[in-house]
């Protein structure tokens, strides 16, 4: 099992969320985040203030897969993200020791295969 | 409201109706802000100061195009289709009497109207068109749309001779913002996001405060449209208090029956359409009249909403369905309930079954007008700037790329570029501390 971290644009977010669920991506969490990736900050006006914006919102999708679906939820996302110019994000693939799904205290690869609706 | 000049002594100027009409022009001015809190709450966050931006620059833009020539399109003599040039730059714009109110207030007050309309079409365009075509658009409508047709209806134009019933603007205001809207919501296309996500309301609290403030201003509109502090101002306020009350609990009604539960988007939205379907009745109906017209006008409106949300076209904020079938129900109705006891003419419903067919001319005439002159002025100004941000700006959204500035910014990770003078020594040992982190 991997746990995918993907930070991406929030202008990109909506398209990445729609091209997992594409990909049958089910399970995954959602949170807007700050952070600086190299790319020129804009700049905004407040009255006589003018600022730049160092820090830019972004969106981070933590996903828990198992490794067969490593490859085509990168895929996914590498797709919807990416726009070209610096600032498109990164993705982080990282091992995961235990998962355990709390409803049913399934371990590891049952934890993150989605159930059959059917079953439930 | 250009019938009821005549009333009581004419050309004396009348201290009680310069009272009542100083702070009816001011009411109706802080529609166009409280619009702005409407429209703004219901759009994504990332384009909340856009939205309310097109309201509040309409104050700006509109007002100064009513000084330059849009009042003397719409209230000079001229012939039945158009004002002259005279009163153009305000030139003979003065303080003698016009009624019994000097005549720059009546202008100023005819103006505070003139900039809700072109605001009111916002709500077609939000979420995805540029700042400045937007500006030299409402520029050029307040002009050559909304002038030519407040000449028709109160001027001393064709449609006011023809005896249609508009007391303070049902056709004039809002069936001819809403032809706009169309007009202009067609030329620009749908969000990119349109119909691929929900575009869900931010602040639903604004919305309820800007209908409250809405129906606050409109009681300038309305019973302002009296042009005194006399009876008929009485009438006309005590329908617009009576009209949205009578909607707001139909649409509840109608909400609770459709989903069982009472939406506060809902509630807000109806009492918009009442106060809409109120305008062209408020000096003409009893106060049950009133009642009636209100109830009846959350139904034509509460369906077009759910219908249009399921059709291509990406009126964003409904203007269409609740300013234009709002406004024209309440203007059909007008010419059902009409009551000569209480407003000098009479409707179908006592028998005076002309009065509706000539509702219903100024409704098709005026729609039909606004429609086509609208897309018209648009595809010119799509000419000079192109009407549609780009893809990246719409996805970020219009208030970062339009305005540079966010409604809800947070302040974090800020590095002053400007600093503020060293006066201010504790403002710039913030800045440091902020530019270290």
């Amino acid at each position: 099992m991997k746990l995918i971290v993907a930070i991406v644009r929030p202008e990109c977010a909506n398209e990445v969320l729609e091209a997992l669920f594409r990909a049958e991506v089910r399970g995954l969490t959602v949170s807007r985040v700050q952070g600086h990736g190299g790319e020129t900050e804009p700049v905004e006006t407040y009255r006589g203030t003018t600022v730049k914006m160092e820090l830019r919102e972004k969106v981070r999708f933590e996903i828990g897969v198992s490794d067969h679906f490593v490859e085509p939820t990168v895929r996914a996302i590498l797709d919807s993200a990416r726009t070209g110019e610096v600032g498109d994000g990164k993705i982080f693939v990282l091992p995961v020791e235990r998962v355990y799904r709390i409803r049913t205290g399934d371990i590891d690869e049952m934890a993150v295969t989605p159930p059959i609706p059917a079953a439930e | 409201m250009s019938e009821l000049l005549g009333q009581g002594a004419p050309n004396a100027l009348s201290t009680p109706d310069i009272a009542w009409m100083l702070v009816a022009t001011s009411l109706v001015l802080l529609m166009t802000p409280a619009l702005a809190l409407f429209y703004g709450g219901l759009v994504r966050a990332k384009n909340a100061l856009n939205t309310m931006m097109m309201s509040i620059a309409a104050l700006g833009v509109v007002g100064l195009v009513w000084a330059l020539i849009g009042y003397s399109l719409a209230f000079s003599e001229g012939n039945h289709w158009i004002g002259g040039a005279q009163y153009a730059l305000l030139r003979g714009v003065g303080l003698d009497a016009k009624g019994s109110i000097p005549h720059l207030l009546y202008m100023a007050y005819q103006g505070t109207f003139a900039i809700i309309t072109a605001a009111l079409i916002s709500g077609a365009l939000v979420e995805r068109m540029r700042f400045g075509a937007y500006m030299l658009f409402i520029a050029l409508w307040a002009a050559f749309v909304y002038a030519p047709v407040a000449h028709w209806v109160w001027g001393g134009g064709w449609l006011g001779h023809a005896g249609v019933l508009d007391y303070a603007g049902g056709t004039v205001v809002h069936v001819n913002a809403a032809a706009a809207a169309l007009a202009v919501a067609l030329v620009l296309g749908p969000r990119r996001d349109y119909g691929r996500q929900a575009l869900l309301p931010h602040n639903v609290p604004y919305v309820l405060l800007g209908a409250a403030l809405l129906w606050f201003g409109w009681f300038g509109f309305n019973a302002g449209s009296a042009l005194g502090a006399n009876s008929g101002a009485a009438l006309a306020f005590v329908n617009t208090f009576f009209a949205p009350m009578a909607t707001l609990v139909a649409w509840m009604g109608l909400d609770i029956l459709r989903t069982g539960k009472a939406t506060a988007v809902g509630a807000a939205t109806g009492i918009v359409v009442g106060l809409v379907a109120i305008t062209p009745a408020a000096g003409f109906v009893s106060p049950i009249g009133a009642i009636a017209i209100g109830a009846l006008a959350a139904i034509p409106s509460y369906f077009a909403i759910l219908y249009r949300a399921r059709t291509a076209l990406d009126d964003a904020l409904d203007v269409v369905a609740a300013h234009g079938v709002g406004g024209a129900t309440g203007a059909l109705l007008t010419g059902v309930l009409a009551s000569a006891a209480w407003g000098g003419t009479d409707g179908a419903l006592a028998g005076n079954v002309a009065q509706l067919w000539r509702q219903m001319l100024g409704l098709v005439v005026v729609a039909a007008y606004s429609g086509a002159l609208t897309f018209v002025l648009i595809k010119v100004v799509s000419v000079a700037i192109p009407l549609r941000t780009v893809k990246r700006a719409e996805a970020t959204g219009l208030d970062i790329t339009e305005h540079g500035e966010e409604a809800y910014s947070r302040g974090e990770g800020t590095v002053l570029v400007l600093p503020t003078p060293a006066t201010e020594p504790a403002a710039s040992l913030h800045s440091v501390l902020e530019s270290s982190t």
